[in-house]
C-alpha cells in the first residue's frame, strides 16, 4: 500500500503511461445456462489507465466488472489484478473497490461513517482514521458534510460519498459501474471532467462501465468495445471513435455512412476499393482488417464531409442533391443524394457559413479526406 | 507430500464447483424458507390432511372406524339441521362479504384519491381497531344492541321507543352488523391497493376524451379495481363462513352458524368424522361460491365494457 | 356552480368517510366508557363514575393467572415467529427459485381461513401425534396464525432492500458477519421489532385457536370469555377489556412507527432531495 497520502501526491496532467498490466484477464467465459453473459473475454488494463467497458445494456460489461470485484466467478477461464490470480478470493479480500450504480450509500450511517465503513477493519492507530476521512471527503469536495445523513444527500452528493468511500481505501483499482447514469445532464458532464481530473490525482487504476460512448470518449484512456458478451475492439478513444472495425462498433459510437466497396487490391498497409459514389479510394488498411470475400464497407464520419461553397474545388469531392435539412443549433444536418449510392449520406455542417440556409432540393458537392474513409470487413 | 500438493488443484476445483452450487440463488432461497415452509406443511397441511381423512371414517364410541364411507357427507348434506345451518352460514357470509365490500369501498376511494397527505393517518385510523382483540368487539355489539344495552336504553331515553326492543340482538341481523363491522379492515385494504395502482393519467385520460367524473369513474377507475374487489370479497367471505365467536355471542338461536354446530362434534358431542365433514363441505362449498362470485363479477366487468 | 360541484365528491366522500370511522370505533368506545360505571349492567345514563372494577382485577387470582399464560404464549409465539417469519421473508425478497409463489401462498394461508378450521384440524393432528393440551400447544398455534403477519411487516421492511448495500460492504473489506452485523441487522431491527410487537399484540388478543388448543390453563380472551356467561361479572371484563384495548392500541402504534422507520431506511433511492 503506498504511504503517501492521496492528497500529497503531486498533480499531474499528462502523467507518463505506465506499461505495467494492473488488471489481466485471461479467456473469461460466464455462462448462465446455454447463456454466455461473457464469452471468452481476453483484456489487459495497464496500470494508472482510466480504462472504460463500453456497450449497450446486456453486453457483459457489468458481468466483467463485477467478476473483477468478486461478486461474480468466471465460469472458466482467469483474472488477476495486481500480478495476483483472484481465483477463489472473495470480494472483501481483494485490492478493488467499487462505486455502485445505485451508490449502495448505507442509509443508517452519516457520510463520515459511510467513508470510514471500509477502514474501521483495519484499526488504524490514533488520528488516522479521521485523517484519511477529511483527506477523501475533501478530495470529493464534500468538506463539512461528514455529519449529514446519507438520506439527506442529493444524488450528486451520494456520488460523491461513494466515490469517497471507496478512494480511501486506497484501492488499485477502483471500479465504476455506472455512476454517473442517475445524474441529470449538466451534472453528468460536470462530473466526468472531475472524474478524470480525479483520476489523474490520485493515479490509481480506474475500470468505468458505461453505456454512453461520449462519456467513455470523454474520459478514457483506453475503451473496449462489447457487444454480446464479445469484445469488439480495444482502443483509445479517437481510434475507436475514427477507426471502428466493425459497423457495429462504428455505429455505437454515433452516425456513420456505409457505402459498398468491392476490393480491387489490398496489401500489407492499403487497400484499393472501388465504390460507386466515391469511385476508386485507396485507404490504410486497418490492423484488425481481415478480408471477407471481395466485398467490404467504407464508412465516413458525417462531420468529415465538408459543403464545398460557390466555385471552390477539392482534390476529393462527391456531388449530390440535398433531400432534407434539419437545424440542430450550432450545426445542420443534411441529407443528400448522391448518384449511384442506395442510401443518401449524413452531413452535419458547422452553421458559420450558412448550411442553415442551404434550400432543399438544392445541388451541392461535399470534400472529403480520404484518411477519414474507414475500410470495414462484411 | 508432493503427490497430495499435485492432486490438490483438481481437489479444490470440484469442491469450488460444489460451494458454487450450494451457493446458487433457487438453492439457498430455499434453504432459507425451507423452516417456516415445513412449518406451515406439519401444522397447516397435516392437520387438513388429517380431517380430510377422518371425514371419512365413523365414530365408534371413544375409538374410530377406519373403514371408508360417504355416510358423514350425506348425513352433512341432507340432515335439515346441518343443512340449514349451512345455508344460513353461506347467506351470512355472502351478505357480510357485499355489505362490507360496498361499505368499503367509498371509503377506500376517498383515501386513495382525495387523502393527499393524511393517506397513512387515514390508513392507521382504519386498522388501529382491527388490531384490538376480535372477542372484545363482539362483546362491544353485544353491549349495544343487548336488551339492556346501549343502543335500547339511549332510544328509550330520547323517547323512541316506550320498552327495549328484542329485535336488535340474538338474530341473524346481529350476527351480519356485528361481522361486518369486524371485518372491514380487511376490505378495505385490497381495495385501496388496487385504487393506488390506477395511473391517474388513465383517469385525465378520459375525462380528457369527454367523460365526465361518474362516467371517468365506471369506465376506467371502477373496472382497473376490479382486482382490489374481487380479493377484498374473498377475504371476507371465506373466513367468515366459518365464524364462531359472533354467532355465539350475538347470534342466538337464530344465528348459530356451521362453525358452533362443528365445534359441538369435537367438543359435546363427539362425533369427530363429522364434525371433520362438515368442515371439509364448508370449505368446498364456500369455495365454490368463492369461485361463483370472481366468474360473476368478472362477467359483469365483461358486460359492462 | 361549478365550483360546488367539483367540491361535492371530495365533500360527500369525506363526509362517509369521517362516519365510517366513526362506525369502526363506535363499539369499542363503548368498553371504557362503561368499565368506569358504578352501575352493573352497561346502559344509558352512566350512574356515576368508579374505579372499583379496575381495582378488583388485580385481587382475582384465576386473572393473574391468565395475564401470566398470555405473557408466556405471547412472547414465545411471537420470537418463535417472527424468527420463522425473518427466514421468510428474507428468502422471498432476496431470492428467486421455482415454486416462491406457491410456499409464500401456503404460508399466508391462515390469514383466510376460517380460524376454527385451522384450530380443529391443528386440534385432531396434535391429539394424534399423542401431544397434551397445553400453553404449548397453543404457541404452536398462535405461530401459525403469526408467521402471514409477521412475513408482512418483515417483507415491507426487506423489500427494496437494495443488495449492492451488502456487495459494497462486502467490497469495503467486511466479512459475511461482520455485513450482517453492520449493515443487514441494523437496517432491518425496526422492522423485526415491529414484526415482535404485532404478533405479540395478535397472540394475545386470539381467541380460537387458545380456546380449542389449550388444555387447562386459560389465556385472558379465555377467561374472559368465562367470565362474560356471568352477567354480575361484566363490568369486571369490561375494565379488562379496556386495558387489553390500550395495550393493543399501544403495541401497535409504537410497531407502525418502526415498520415505517423500516421501509423508509431500506428505500436507498431518493431520499430528502432526491
Amino acid at each position: 500500500m503506498p504511504e503517501l497520502s492521496l492528497a500529497e501526491r503531486p498533480h499531474q496532467s499528462e502523467r507518463p503511461q505506465s506499461e505495467r498490466a494492473m488488471i489481466e484477464i485471461r479467456d473469461v467465459t460466464r455462462s448462465y445456462g446455454a447463456f454466455k453473459a461473457l464469452d471468452d473475454a481476453s483484456l489487459t488494463i495497464k496500470e494508472g489507465e482510466f480504462f472504460s467497458l463500453l456497450g449497450p445494456s446486456g453486453c457483459g460489461k457489468t458481468t466483467l466488472l463485477r467478476m473483477i470485484a468478486g461478486f461474480d466467478n468466471p465460469t472458466s477461464g482467469s483474472i488477476a489484478v495486481g500480478g495476483q490470480p483472484m481465483d477463489g478470493i472473495p470480494a472483501n479480500r481483494r485490492p478493488t473497490n467499487m462505486v455502485f450504480q445505485s451508490y449502495a450509500i448505507f442509509p443508517h450511517l452519516n457520510v463520515e461513517q459511510n467513508v470510514a465503513y471500509g477502514l474501521k477493519r483495519l484499526k488504524l492507530q490514533g488520528d488516522e482514521e479521521r485523517r484519511r476521512v477529511e483527506e477523501a471527503l475533501a478530495q470529493v469536495s464534500l468538506t463539512g458534510l461528514g455529519k449529514r445523513g446519507a438520506t439527506e444527500l442529493s444524488g450528486g452528493q451520494r456520488q460523491r460519498v461513494a466515490l469517497a468511500r471507496a478512494l480511501v481505501m486506497r484501492p488499485k483499482v477502483l471500479l465504476l459501474d455506472e455512476p454517473l447514469s442517475a445524474l441529470d445532464k449538466k451534472l453528468r458532464e460536470q462530473m466526468q471532467v472531475e472524474l478524470r481530473r480525479l483520476q489523474q490525482a490520485v493515479g490509481i487504476t480506474f475500470v468505468l462501465v458505461t453505456h454512453d460512448q461520449y462519456e467513455a470518449l470523454a474520459m478514457s484512456d483506453r475503451i473496449a468495445v462489447m457487444f454480446g458478451g464479445k469484445i469488439a475492439q480495444v482502443a483509445s478513444p479517437k481510434e475507436i471513435y475514427q477507426r471502428p472495425v466493425n459497423r457495429q462498433v462504428a455505429d455505437f459510437l454515433g452516425g456513420m455512412n456505409f457505402v459498398k466497396a468491392e476490393i480491387v487490391e489490398e496489401n500489407g498497409a492499403s487497400l484499393v476499393l472501388d465504390t460507386l459514389g466515391f469511385g476508386r479510394v485507396r485507404t490504410d488498411k486497418p490492423k484488425a482488417f481481415v478480408r471477407n470475400g471481395g466485398q467490404a464497407t467504407l464508412g465516413i464520419r458525417p462531420e468529415r464531409l465538408r459543403v464545398l461553397w460557390d466555385n471552390a474545388t477539392a482534390k476529393f469531392e462527391v456531388a449530390g442533391k440535398v433531400v432534407e435539412r434539419h437545424y440542430f443549433g450550432e450545426i445542420t444536418h443534411l441529407i443528400v443524394e448522391i448518384p449511384g449510392l442506395e442510401k443518401p449520406l449524413s452531413v452535419t455542417e458547422t452553421n458559420d457559413f450558412g448550411a442553415d440556409d442551404i434550400p432543399v432540393g438544392a445541388p451541392i458537392r461535399l470534400a472529403y479526406d480520404p484518411e477519414a474513409l474507414v475500410a470495414m470487413a462484411d | 507430500m508432493t503427490a497430495a500438493a499435485e492432486g490438490s488443484p483438481p481437489l479444490r476445483m470440484t469442491q469450488v464447483r460444489r460451494s458454487a452450487l450450494l451457493q446458487s440463488e433457487p438453492v439457498q432461497g430455499f434453504a432459507l424458507i425451507s423452516p417456516t415452509f415445513l412449518y406451515a406443511l406439519i401444522l397447516l397441511v397435516l392437520p387438513i390432511l388429517v380431517v380430510f381423512a377422518h371425514s371419512f371414517w365413523t365414530q365408534n364410541y371413544l375409538t374410530i372406524d377406519h373403514t371408508f364411507t360417504l355416510e358423514n357427507y350425506r348425513v352433512a348434506l341432507t340432515e335439515p339441521i346441518y343443512r340449514d345451518l349451512l345455508w344460513r352460514s353461506l347467506y351470512i357470509s355472502l351478505t357480510v362479504s357485499v355489505l362490507t365490500v360496498i361499505l368499503a369501498y367509498p371509503i377506500a376511494y376517498f383515501i386513495s384519491f382525495h387523502g393527499g397527505r393524511h393517506k397513512s393517518l387515514w390508513l392507521f385510523l382504519i386498522t388501529i381497531p382491527f388490531w384490538t382483540s376480535y372477542l372484545l368487539r363482539v362483546m362491544s355489539w353485544k353491549v349495544i344492541l343487548g336488551y339492556n344495552g346501549v343502543l335500547n336504553s339511549g332510544l328509550m331515553g330520547l323517547g323512541i321507543i316506550d320498552e327495549p326492543s328484542t329485535a336488535l340482538l340474538y338474530n341473524s341481523s346481529a350476527v351480519i352488523i356485528t361481522l361486518t363491522h369486524a371485518w372491514a379492515t380487511f376490505a378495505i385494504l385490497p381495495i385501496f391497493v388496487s385504487l393506488e395502482k390506477v395511473d391517474r393519467t388513465l383517469v385525465e385520460a378520459a375525462t380528457d376524451l369527454g367523460d365526465g367524473p361518474l362516467r371517468s369513474f365506471l369506465r376506467v377507475t371502477l373496472p382497473l379495481s376490479t382486482p382490489g374487489v374481487v380479493s377484498a370479497m374473498l377475504i371476507v367471505m371465506i373466513p367468515t363462513v366459518g365464524d364462531y365467536v359472533t354467532p355465539k355471542l350475538v347470534g342466538g338461536k337464530d344465528g348459530v352458524m356451521i362453525a358452533n354446530a362443528i365445534q359441538a362434534q369435537f367438543g359435546k358431542a363427539s362425533n369427530w368424522p363429522l364434525g371433520a365433514a362438515l368442515s371439509v363441505t364448508t370449505m368446498v362449498i364456500v369455495t365454490l361460491m368463492a369461485g361463483a362470485t370472481v366468474l360473476i363479477i368478472r362477467a359483469a366487468q365483461r358486460l359492462a365494457r | 356552480m361549478m365550483a360546488i360541484k367539483r367540491l361535492l365528491p371530495g365533500g360527500w366522500l369525506s363526509a362517509y368517510a369521517f362516519l365510517y370511522v366513526a362506525f369502526l370505533y363506535l363499539p369499542v368506545i363503548f368498553l371504557p366508557i362503561f368499565s368506569i360505571n358504578t352501575a352493573a349492567t352497561p346502559k344509558f345514563p352512566l350512574s356515576g363514575v368508579t374505579l372499583k372494577w379496575y381495582e378488583d382485577l388485580p385481587r382475582t387470582p384465576a386473572l393473574i393467572d391468565a395475564t401470566w399464560n398470555s405473557l408466556i404464549v405471547g412472547v414465545s409465539a411471537s420470537v418463535l415467529s417472527t424468527v420463522l417469519g425473518i427466514l421468510a421473508a428474507r428468502s422471498i425478497t432476496r431470492y428467486r427459485y421455482p415454486g416462491r409463489r406457491a410456499i409464500n401462498g401456503l404460508i399466508m394461508a391462515p390469514l383466510v381461513l376460517p380460524e376454527v378450521i385451522v384450530a380443529i384440524s391443528m386440534l385432531l393432528v396434535m391429539l394424534q401425534l399423542g401431544l397434551s393440551l397445553s400453553l404449548f400447544t397453543v404457541v404452536l398455534g398462535h405461530v401459525l396464525v403469526c408467521i402471514p403477519y409477521s412475513m408482512t411487516v418483515l417483507t415491507s421492511g426487506f423489500e427494496g432492500f437494495d443488495r449492492s448495500l451488502e456487495e459494497a460492504s462486502a467490497d469495503l473489506g467486511e466479512s459475511a458477519f461482520g455485513t450482517f452485523r453492520r449493515v443487514t441487522l441494523p437496517m432491518v431491527m425496526p422492522a423485526i421489532i415491529s414484526s415482535l410487537l404485532v404478533c405479540f399484540t395478535i397472540s394475545l388478543d386470539e381467541f380460537i385457536i387458545a380456546f380449542f388448543l389449550t388444555g387447562t390453563e386459560a389465556t385472558l380472551p379465555i377467561y374472559i370469555w368465562g367470565q362474560l356467561r356471568f352477567a354480575a361479572k361484566l363490568p369486571g371484563v369490561l375494565a379488562l377489556g379496556t386495558l387489553l384495548l390500550f395495550a393493543s392500541f399501544l403495541l401497535m402504534t409504537i410497531a407502525e412507527i418502526l415498520r415505517r422507520r423500516a421501509a423508509s431506511r431500506t428505500r436507498n433511492e431518493g431520499g430528502l432531495y432526491a
